[in-house]
């Protein structure tokens, strides 16, 4: 048996993987000391599975709080990892579009599964899931009740800053001016999908395109950003927020 | 790298600084240049000491956000910082400052930097194939050596023109050889080790001295080489480092891809390899200084051709595994032209490539790294 294990900034991921299918999952927050949600994770999968310690040949962990997980057999970057878990989920893909709590990556894989190139913003809240939740703060909502906000399709308004900063002075004008939520939802998702689409052409984006980590949940931008790029995504069965995990685990499997 | 090489490099670079001093006591001058493109022929042709004076430290740029805008290349603020805080030894040296109109924040700098020492700036042409820019180049040329004439009160005679030439196509020479040494797989000598020898010895007063040590260490290295000794082993990832000068102080980049497990053989900078051309000592001295100097191959130049022959060369090589281009933030013709390199190193030779902007600030380690070893997973 073998242990994936992704410590993210917001949310840490397991998956227990026998070398041919996922025998349990677990997510937990990554809270402020990642090394021991790393440790709960892994206590989590292997309760759940009903095994011991010793039962888990290798273990390796990827994501921002990789360093710290002293369990780990090995650490490998999450984007070999999601490239890694895209190819198994789905043999035909070729680009993985991630964005997570605090990043957003654009990964192309060949066919054998590996990384042939990547690019990544990391340095500011724009096109990340910070976006979404500075956006719906401006809103005033949670970000669940954002997500299930139904948005206008057409026509919306405009979000012209990128700036997550900028963009909560602009919604909240918006707001001022009476524009309706749902129109303004529609147009965060927008500039959202723009900022990506941007990103994502910089490296080329060849079909099958899989859309994961936690923004990936929410369809209304999975179809604002299908719309931009003017692909669709390929579907998949796995939570997508676990890809990184995944593909950690079977990272393990082949040490 | 043996120790004791090292220890004898950090010596002769301790003792320079007096050695700069006792020259200059004796009625002698030092000259302090900005970029590669100035042929520094012209202060050697007059006994005077050429000093690299790139800035390549964080510490006084704060000191230069006080006049130039944040948004701006942190080794032109570095440059100005030093010079506006007085903290550089080599530029309070300097009697006189050369410089080249070369990328837009340098020149604007250089306005602003003459207010607190003399520039000469060269007004460089900014494409190289073509005689209808070799001639006013040569004009610069003679109008430096005009300058140095003036300022050092020593004539610059076709013959110590010449005499100079020879002696830095020597150390040229010597430094190729010591950059080539890498080209061994395994290479014999880290990244940061080759970039601290390139580093320090760019400042030696005793043109001699320096050759005859860079020399000296690319010896030790064959002999590595010879004994198969070496830090890495077949397996280590070898990585062409382009794009902008980095030197002690701006090396983080460096640093992050060689704790990951991966070794810097090549720099194709002109910090590096770009400084490994002969000058054609059978011509005219203007005009074989001219012609060389031109066809420096950096992005200043539209179109640069040039930088895309050398990467080419370079790759084959230094058995290059993977290639990372570097920008130094708000550099626009580096960056610019990272979308070509990107696609020449994509296609041509269908290796892993790996672009990064950042400054020389600590702020950003973690992202790097990240990029780094996902760049170093691809190999
Ligand atoms: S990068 Fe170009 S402009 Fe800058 S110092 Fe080097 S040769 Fe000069
Ligand atoms: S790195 Fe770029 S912006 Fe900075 S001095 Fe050199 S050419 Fe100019």
């Amino acid at each position: 048996m073998f242990i994936g294990i992704d410590i993210g900034s917001r949310t840490a991921k397991g998956i227990l993987f026998d070398g041919k299918k996922i025998i349990a999952t677990a997510i937990c927050d990554t809270g402020i000391f990642p090394r021991r949600s790393g440790e709960s994770l892994f206590q989590e999968l292997i309760e759940k599975a009903g095994l011991a310690q010793k039962d888990i040949k290798k273990t390796v962990g990827t994501g921002y709080g990789r360093v710290s997980l002293t369990l780990a057999d090995k650490t490998i970057t999450e984007l070999s990892c999601h490239a890694k878990g895209a190819h198994f989920s789905c043999p035909s893909a070729r680009t993985v579009i991630d964005i997570g709590g605090q990043d957003s990556k654009v990964i192309r894989i060949d066919q054998s599964g590996s990384m042939k190139d990547f690019t990544m913003n990391d340095k500011c809240a724009a096109g990340t899931g910070r976006f979404f939740e500075i956006a719906a703060s401006a809103l005033e909502m949670d970000m669940e009740t954002f997500c299930d906000i139904r948005p206008v399709s057409e026509p919306f308004c405009q979000i012209s800053n990128m700036c997550a900063v900028f963009a909560e002075t602009e919604i909240i004008s918006l707001l001022a001016k009476e524009i309706s939520v749902e129109s303004i939802a529609a147009g965060i998702n927008l500039t959202f999908s723009k900022r990506i689409c941007a990103m994502a052409k910089r490296i080329g984006i060849s079909n099958d395109v899989l859309f994961v980590g936690g923004v990936a949940k929410n369809s209304a931008v999975k179809n604002a950003l299908a719309r931009a790029l003017d692909i669709q995504f390929h579907p998949f069965e796995i939570d997508p927020q676990l890809m990184g995990a995944l593909g950690a685990s079977i990272f393990a499997s082949e040490l | 790298m043996k120790p004791q090489l090292l220890k004898k490099l950090q010596q002769i670079a301790e003792q320079n600084i007096m050695d700069i001093e006792a020259h200059k006591n004796n009625g002698n001058h030092a000259i302090g240049f900005y970029c590669l493109y100035a042929p520094t022929e012209l202060a050697v042709a007059a006994n005077a000491i050429p000093l690299p004076l790139c800035g390549t430290r964080q510490a006084p740029i704060e000191a230069a956000e006080e006049t130039l805008p944040r948004n701006l290349c942190p080794l032109i603020k570095s440059s100005y910082g030093f010079a506006a805080t007085d903290t550089c030894p080599f530029f309070k040296f300097s009697d006189i400052i050369v410089a080249d109109t070369t990328c837009d924040g340098k020149k604007k700098m250089y306005e602003l930097m003459n207010d607190i020492k003399p520039v000469h700036v060269l007004q460089l042409p900014q494409q190289q194939n073509t005689d209808l820019f070799l001639e006013p180049w040569k004009h610069e040329i003679k109008t430096l050596r005009t300058t140095i004439e003036n300022v050092t009160g020593k004539d610059i005679t076709d013959e110590s023109l010449v005499g100079a030439i020879s002696l830095l196509n020597q150390e040229r020479k010597a430094k190729k050889r010591l950059m080539d040494t890498t080209k061994a797989k395994p290479s014999p000598l880290s990244g940061m080790e080759l970039l601290e020898i390139l580093f320090k010895t760019g400042f030696f007063a005793d043109k001699q001295k320096g050759i005859d040590l860079l020399n000296e260490i690319a010896q030790a290295c064959e002999d590595l080489i010879q004994k198969n000794e070496s830090p890495y082993t077949d397996k280590t990832p070898r990585i062409l480092l382009t794009g902008v000068p980095t030197g002690l102080g701006s090396d983080k980049v460096v640093k992050i891809i060689e704790e990951s497990g991966a070794n810097v053989v090549a720099f194709e900078s002109c910090s590096g390899y770009k400084q490994t051309f002969q000058v054609d000592e059978t011509i005219d001295p203007y005009l074989a200084l001219a012609q060389q100097y031109l066809s420096i191959p950096c992005s200043v130049m539209s179109p640069n051709q040039g930088r895309f022959d050398l990467l080419d060369e370079m790759i084959r090589e230094f058995h290059v595994d993977g290639v990372v281009d570097l920008t130094w933030q708000a550099c626009h013709t580096y960056n610019i032209e990272a979308a070509k390199v990107h696609n020449f190193v994509n296609k041509k030779f269908n290796l892993p490539y790996l672009h990064l902007e950042t400054d020389y600030s600590e702020s950003d380690t973690e992202q790097l790294r990240i990029r780094i070893e996902a760049f170093l997973e691809m190999i």
